[in-house]
């Protein structure tokens, strides 16, 4: 069931600054050069640079060495062939589509920390969803922060789909329990719960979001069919602990990387990938509802490593 | 937050002081470790090469190797350095600094003081818009937040919102709301149009009388030419006696190419973090301020409007060089306990007569202070003992519906809970009656400590924790207020939580 066939160009368009100082920078500096410890050490510190994280950045390095030892690497070339080789081979192949519920809707519910992008990733999936030609419910769970409503009624206008709501500050478990009968009596397809930011650490928090997913799965048994977590690719290495902590108590299923077109190196999917098995499933590369693209790892790192 | 630094530190020094003599090698060698922390707290890798240059050169100046105590001696250079690259004086009197507040928000007269807030999406202008209303209106200072951001879907509406909430909170001043709903048209078409709406806000600011008015920008990248080109126009046309460049500290890598973006068009004057409640390393302050050089004024530490503080290089220098942030713990405590409280409190543990609901009472204002692991970290010598320590919050949860299925008679008495009452209380509240009895075992316990603790001096006291803490303590801690450890203790925590806010009075 795969969802949006991989539009390569608008990746590439989005990974353009990507390109420009992760890739072009990789690639100027290992091009035409002979491989010695000196351009290991600026690799290793070009892939901290582009947030690949040190643990990350040396394996690859290691890696490198260990062929440059061995006589197998001499040019910056080589090099470059092989990281592109050894990154492509940390992604196993892996279903990055959404999953759907086998009868009756399907419900997402979309998780994060504060001011990740994930309102504007809803509108994204919403679009794409609709643009699929599947019907699409929102249910408003964000009920703390200031105008987090409004905002994603906002995009149900502009978008023409429908929002669930309720009080300003009450329960968001109540609010997700009106939107999956709303979903259920209204037979849409995709149900999409955007819920309020909350830090990994906020325990109190992250024992609300299970008691979301138990009243879901009482309204609408199997759900949530889809736990996405959005994280912001302008972050550090604390992306990794979000991913660890909401996978422990949300059980996130796919993360989207909202704001790649903001960060100037995408290295944090590698470093999501070393230390997490949740799938990319999406990517953010703008502010628009077009702005959403399937993560492609293939794609990704020939435009991580391309001119 | 910056335990994994305290941690790289703490490596460093053990190395160091674990040698007889010391060669400039070793430092080199010890200096990879600092190196390494920095660079996993997300301080930029150039900031990170300055910074042990720094360090290197000092060290080697003031010839460490020879030193008696070289682990001391380079804590030293390295809180220096840490300090003064944070912004801070490190000549500065420790107690002194820590009081101070710093530079406030110039008052202008004629006034308003215009303050401009700009920075990456979601980095959280909008919320500190709130914060800095209510912390002025605080002081007794009127203020006026102007949506200047017709970007983002219902951002007018989010600051209005923020404004309402923040004129609700104590202060003798009036916190105004400035925006033009209806100049939000079509998304991504209205880019110009925010200079005017910043222009007319400023009228109606001196209309009003108004004491500070704070302009909320939208949120935009610092690689877009339209929005980076609508700022500087706003800039040009108000003149912003304040510039606030928002960064979320979980930023990586990057934060140095916005910074730097933002700074060369705006000529940033402060800088605030966001998002410091979170667990986050937070190396974007050092990057940050290293390439702006303009100071970190504020750091929010929650979603809520009263959740900013201060920056304190000392303070943040102290907690990552694992010396805890124990005046932050303090004056958090401050807010939880009241001295009259901290005193019954204090005279109880004294006697022995701790009761289970002093016991709940305290672990709630604990908890309500933050996550335990983040209280911990603040303790010095604590932080880096977290890494291998799990602590449980879940297991606190089942301490405190335990402590609650028991009847007012038990808590008060906890001696009398044994058999059937064991069993009632596990069952009331889901655990295994073997629980309950641990439970209540270690805190006859905890009462017969403290009330051997107070009866000590000081730096008995320490050396009884210490003890305690060799001799199965730990055990005891973990299960006690629901601690669950993996391995080493950090038995001193409550006692230290509930003694230093008496202390500090
Ligand atoms: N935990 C925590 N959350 C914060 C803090 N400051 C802001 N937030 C949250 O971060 C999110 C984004 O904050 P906003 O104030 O809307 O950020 P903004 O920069 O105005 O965002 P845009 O206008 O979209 O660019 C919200 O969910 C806030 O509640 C903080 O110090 N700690
Ligand atoms: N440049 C860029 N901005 C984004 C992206 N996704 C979200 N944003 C912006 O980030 C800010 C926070 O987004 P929002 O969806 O409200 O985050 P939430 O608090 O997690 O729901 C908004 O200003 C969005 O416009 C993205 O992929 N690229
Ligand atoms: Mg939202
Ligand atoms: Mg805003």
């Amino acid at each position: 069931m795969a969802l949006f066939k991989s539009a390569l160009g608008k990746l590439k368009k989005g990974l353009a600054r990507t390109r420009e100082t992760l890739g072009g920078g990789l690639r100027s500096l290992l091009t035409g050069k002979r491989l010695d410890e000196q351009l290991l050490k600026d690799l290793e510190r070009r892939l901290i640079e582009s947030d690949v994280g040190v643990a990350g950045a040396r394996e690859l390095v290691e890696s490198v060495r260990t062929d440059y030892k061995a006589g197998n690497i001499e040019t910056g070339d080589q090099v470059l062939d092989h990281l592109k080789r050894q990154l492509k081979s940390w992604w196993p192949e892996q279903d990055r589509s959404l999953t759907f519920a086998t009868s009756g809707p399907t419900v997402i519910l979309v998780t994060g920390i504060n001011g990740v992008g994930k309102t504007t990733s809803i509108a994204k999936l919403c679009k794409a969803l609709r643009d699929e030609g599947r019907t699409v419910l929102l249910g408003a769970c964000d009920t703390f922060r200031a105008g987090a409503v409004r905002q994603l009624e906002i995009w149900g206008e502009r978008l023409g789909i429908d929002v669930v709501k309720g009080q300003q500050g009450g329960d968001p478990a109540s609010v997700a329990f009106d939107a999956c009968d709303a979903a259920v009596a209204r037979q849409v397809d995709v149900l999409i719960l955007d819920t309020a930011g909350r830090l990994h650490t906020q325990q109190g928090l992250m024992g609300q979001l299970e008691k979301i997913r138990r009243v879901i799965d009482k309204r609408i048994p199997g759900g949530p069919h889809e736990v996405l977590l959005v994280l912001d690719a302008t972050s550090g290495q604390n992306a990794l602990r979000q991913a660890e902590e909401f996978k422990a108590s949300a059980g996130v299923s796919g993360i989207v990387l909202a704001k790649l077109d903001g960060t100037a190196r995408g290295g944090i999917v590698v470093a999501i990938r070393s230390a997490t098995d949740i799938p990319v499933k999406f990517v953010g590369v703008g502010e628009t509802p077009d702005d959403l693209e399937p993560f492609d790892p293939e794609a990704f790192v020939e435009a991580m490593l391309a001119e | 937050m910056f335990d994994r630094l305290s941690d790289g530190f703490n490596g460093v020094f053990k190395k160091l002081s674990g040698q007889g003599s010391i060669s400039e090698s070793n430092v080199r060698e010890a200096m990879d470790e600092v190196r390494t922390a920095l660079l996993e707290a997300d301080v930029q890798y150039d900031v990170v090469e300055t910074f042990c240059e720094r360090v290197m050169a000092d060290a080697v100046g003031r010839e460490v190797t020879k030193s008696l105590k070289p682990g001391q001696e380079m804590i030293g250079i390295v809180n220096r350095r840490l300090v003064e690259l944070l912004g801070g004086d490190p000549d500065a009197d420790p107690q002194e600094a820590l009081t101070q507040s710093g530079p406030g928000i110039l008052k202008m007269s004629p006034g308003p003081t215009v303050v401009m807030m700009c920075g990456l999406q979601g980095s959280g202008k909008t919320t500190t818009c709130g914060k800095l209303a209510a912390m002025l209106k605080k002081q007794g200072r009127s203020v006026m937040l102007c949506a200047a951001d017709l970007q983002r879907p219902a951002a007018v509406e989010q600051l209005e919102t923020v404004a309402g909430q923040a004129d609700q909170l104590p202060g003798g001043a009036q916190v105004r709301f400035y925006g033009e709903a209806d100049q939000v048209g079509a998304y991504g078409e209205r880019v110009g149009v925010a200079v005017d709406v910043c222009k007319r806000a400023l009228k109606a600011a001196r209309e009003a009388g108004v004491d500070v008015l704070i302009l909320d920008t939208a949120g935009r990248l610092h690689v877009n030419d339209e929005l980076m080109g609508e700022l500087h126009s706003v800039h040009k046309v108000l003149n912003p006696h304040h510039i606030f460049l928002v960064v979320d500290a979980m930023t990586g890598q990057d934060a140095v190419n916005s910074a730097k973006a933002f700074h060369e068009r705006l000529e940033v004057d402060g800088v605030i973090l966001t998002k410091f409640d979170s667990d986050t390393r937070g190396g974007a302050a050092l990057s940050v301020k290293h390439v702006t050089g303009a100071p970190i004024r504020y750091i929010g530490v929650g979603e809520k409007l009263d959740a900013i503080e201060p920056f304190h290089a000392e303070r943040m220098a102290g907690r990552i060089l694992g010396m805890g942030d124990v005046v932050s713990l303090v004056e958090k405590a401050q807010q939880e306990v009241t001295e009259e409280e901290a005193e019954k409190l204090q005279a109880k543990m004294a006697k022995g007569e701790l009761t289970m609901d002093d016991f709940l009472k305290q672990m709630r204002s604990l908890r309500r202070m933050g996550p335990m692991k983040q209280l911990m970290g603040m303790l010095p010598g604590v932080g880096s003992m977290l890494k291998d320590i799990d602590i449980d919050e879940k297991q606190l949860d089942r301490t405190e519906a335990m402590v609650q299925s028991m009847t007012p008679a038990e808590r008060a008495k906890p001696d009398l809970i044994k058999g059937k009452r064991q069993k009632r209380i596990a069952q009331g509240s889901g655990n295994e009656q073997t629980q309950v009895g641990q439970l209540v075992k270690q805190f006859g316990l905890l009462n017969k400590m403290t009330k051997q603790m107070s009866g000590m001096s000081g730096s008995a006291r320490v050396a009884a924790a210490k003890q305690l803490a060799g001799g199965g303590m730990g055990g005891m801690m973990s299960g006690m207020p629901g601690l669950g450890t993996k391995g080493s203790t950090k038995s001193g925590s409550r006692g230290v939580k509930k003694r230093k806010p008496k202390k500090r009075r």
